[in-house]
């Protein structure tokens, strides 16, 4: 019985990872196809089913039926990593206000302005694009990068803050008090104390903000038009009845893969418990 | 004792100079003083009264969210009220013209529909096979550091661009599926050109890429949970199931309600999937309520029709979720306690 427990164990986790595998295998294998390797039917070893060909490789760098995707890919690595860094430097400040300090207006307390933080992910991003549109058009900021980068900023300042606040709310406050009678102002206590106390947590908020910053698709594509293209943005623009399969796959892979290399430091936190604080 | 001078001849450099920030555990006994030497950033703070530097740290975010999402949302309310399009560019006053016309919308009702049936049916599939696979890798296998690691690479890729390879992955007579199902006796399905068939390929996509998101939020769960509770269970001689049930599920409740939420507020907004994977179709077979506000503001520029589509949508939304909470929280968190 324990045996067959154990049978169907493996069994699954063997069934998921093939699923997990197959659009990878499937696009790694489509890369090196030429027009009549991919119209003959799928394939899926090269020499044995198909003449491996690196047309599809050559056309990231522009030529026919291709698309030249250096330069949305160094404008996705701009927006993305410039919007992360003021996103998490502002979350954190936010985040460590929120935790420490009282703020009252009105009614309004701290867990009501916390939840005005997160509650902008549950704003579909299409409620905002039209004004976002009419906005960046207004300031002259439609179709380039410190355009994208103001949006990108709201839109991942949230993620921020709800991993923040959790990481400071596990920091004693005696730590603070400490700090205040030695002589620190509440910026100095946060700099110097505080801020190399939640290292791990900046490392998680850093990492949600550069995997939600680098695969937006929405506001790239409805606030650029052909000055400023993000990565994603350009990978679609070859989706079409005529879709030229290879050059596909081989920007795709360009495209998911720094992102896949994460997936080990997530693990890594995981095993330590470094998340745990995140999901309560 | 330590003198001014002497503390002066420290930063000198004759003796081994003080590095800041210094580890908690180095101060404050450690230093002559017994206190954090100011440097230059805290003169510059001092004129801030203590009392009012709390703000020196809310503001800057909250002023920026203000600015780059409450002004648009007030300001779409505004258009909402006008007949804003292409022949009458400009805020005009329409009244609830643009309401009136949304309530006799069957497409756009339609839509909120299937959108609901996608979001819940995918998030309860993604939530049982999340939990399944965490149970899985949690321990007692081998190798299982590299099988999360690989359950969790889908959530790390671009939605939109593996999308685009899901869309040659159903190509009906050149994707690789359809030799696949042929070999296994199921047969070739008309993946992207029939209703229903289009349908479970949004499914089938939207769980290949955000099971792994459930996947990791209730395995940190997991691993977050003491050992003592699955000791007793064990002294006490439960199987694995009996254990589950009674053990590791109701302890995963508040962690399960937490999990399933964020992906439902994820799942709510669907559209970039369906976008490239069918474009809505067949006809307007899986079109969802984002995808429909798009092709009514963006590509036909129906501005104030398309603004108050959307309020309408994030206040259904916003009010859908609340309940949503609500209901989860009576029945897996104190379902569990009862």
């Amino acid at each position: 019985m324990k045996t067959f427990y154990l049978a169907l164990k493996y069994l699954a986790v063997t069934l998921w990872s093939a699923f997990v595998i197959f659009p990878f295998l499937w696009m790694l294998s489509t890369s090196f196809k030429s027009q009549n390797a991919v119209t003959g039917g799928a394939t899926w070893i090269p020499w044995a089913q198909f003449e491996p060909s690196l047309a599809g490789w050559k056309s990231l760098f522009g030529g026919v039926g291709g698309i030249n995707i250096v330069k949305p890919y160094i404008n996705s690595v701009i927006v993305t990593g410039t919007a992360s860094v003021i996103a998490l430097v502002l979350g954190t400040l936010a985040a460590y206000g929120l935790s420490r300090f009282t703020f009252r207006a009105g009614p309004i307390r701290n867990a009501d302005i916390t939840f005005f933080f997160i509650s902008q992910r549950i704003m579909p991003p299409i409620v905002l694009a039209i004004p976002f549109f009419l906005m960046l058009r207004w300031l002259g900021l439609l179709d380039s990068l410190p355009g994208l980068i103001l949006v990108y900023v709201a839109a991942l300042m949230p993620i921020a803050v709800w991993v923040m606040v959790d990481f400071f709310n596990t920091i004693p406050r005696a730590l603070d008090e400490m700090a205040w009678l030695d002589g620190c102002t509440p910026v100095t206590t946060f700099l110097r104390v505080i801020l190399p106390n939640v290292a791990p947590g900046l490392v998680v908020a850093g990492m949600f903000c550069l995997i939600f910053g680098w695969n937006d698709f929405f506001f790239a594509f409805t606030l650029t038009f052909t000055q400023t293209q993000l990565l994603p943005v350009s990978i679609v623009a070859l989706n079409s009845s005529v879709t030229p399969w290879w050059s596909l796959s081989a920007a795709a892979i360009v495209s998911v893969a720094p992102l896949a290399v994460l997936a080990f430091v997530v693990e890594r936190f995981l095993a330590r418990g470094g998340l745990a604080g995140a999901v309560r | 004792m330590w003198s001014r001078s002497k503390t002066a001849d420290l930063t000198e450099g004759r003796a081994p100079a003080l590095r800041f920030p210094a580890p908690v555990s180095a101060w404050p006994a450690s230093h002559p003083e017994g206190r954090i030497p100011q440097a230059q950033t805290a003169s510059r703070f001092r004129r801030i009264p203590v009392y009012r530097q709390k703000y020196i740290f809310l503001l800057p975010g909250l002023l920026v969210l203000i600015a780059v999402i409450l002004f648009p949302l007030l300001f779409t309310i505004r258009v909402s009220f006008s007949s804003w399009d292409v022949y009458n560019p400009g805020l005009n006053n329409a009244g609830g013209a643009m309401y009136a016309r949304m309530w006799d919308d069957a497409r756009y009702w339609e839509a909120l529909r299937r959108l609901s049936v996608l979001s819940i049916s995918t998030v309860l599939i993604q939530y049982v096979l999340g939990f399944a696979l965490a149970l899985l890798v949690w321990r007692e296998i081998a190798a299982r550091r590299f099988f999360r690691v690989l359950f969790l690479v889908p959530m790390m890729t671009t939605p939109v661009v593996m999308s685009v390879i899901w869309r040659t992955i159903f190509h009906e007579s050149l994707g690789p599926l359809n030799p696949i199902l042929d070999a296994i006796g199921i047969g070739a399905q008309p993946w992207l050109s029939q209703p229903g068939f289009a349908f479970a390929a949004v499914m089938v996509v939207e769980i290949w890429q955000w099971t792994p998101f459930m996947f990791l939020l209730l395995l940190a769960g997991l691993l977050s949970l003491p050992s003592e509770p699955f000791l007793a269970a064990k002294v006490d001689g439960a199987g694995p199931i009996r254990t589950f049930l009674s053990v590791t599920f109701p302890m995963m409740g508040a962690i399960s309600v937490g999990a399933i939420l964020i992906r439902a507020i994820e799942a709510s907004k669907i559209m970039e999937t369906v976008y490239v994977l069918t474009s809505g179709g067949p006809g307007t077979s899986t079109e969802t309520v984002s995808y429909y506000i798009y092709i009514r503001g963006m590509r036909d520029f129906q501005i104030g029709y398309s603004a108050a589509l959307s309020l309408t949508y994030l206040i259904i939304m916003a009010v859908a979720l609340t309940l949503i909470a609500k209901a989860l929280m009576r029945l897996m968190v104190r379902g569990a306690q009862a």
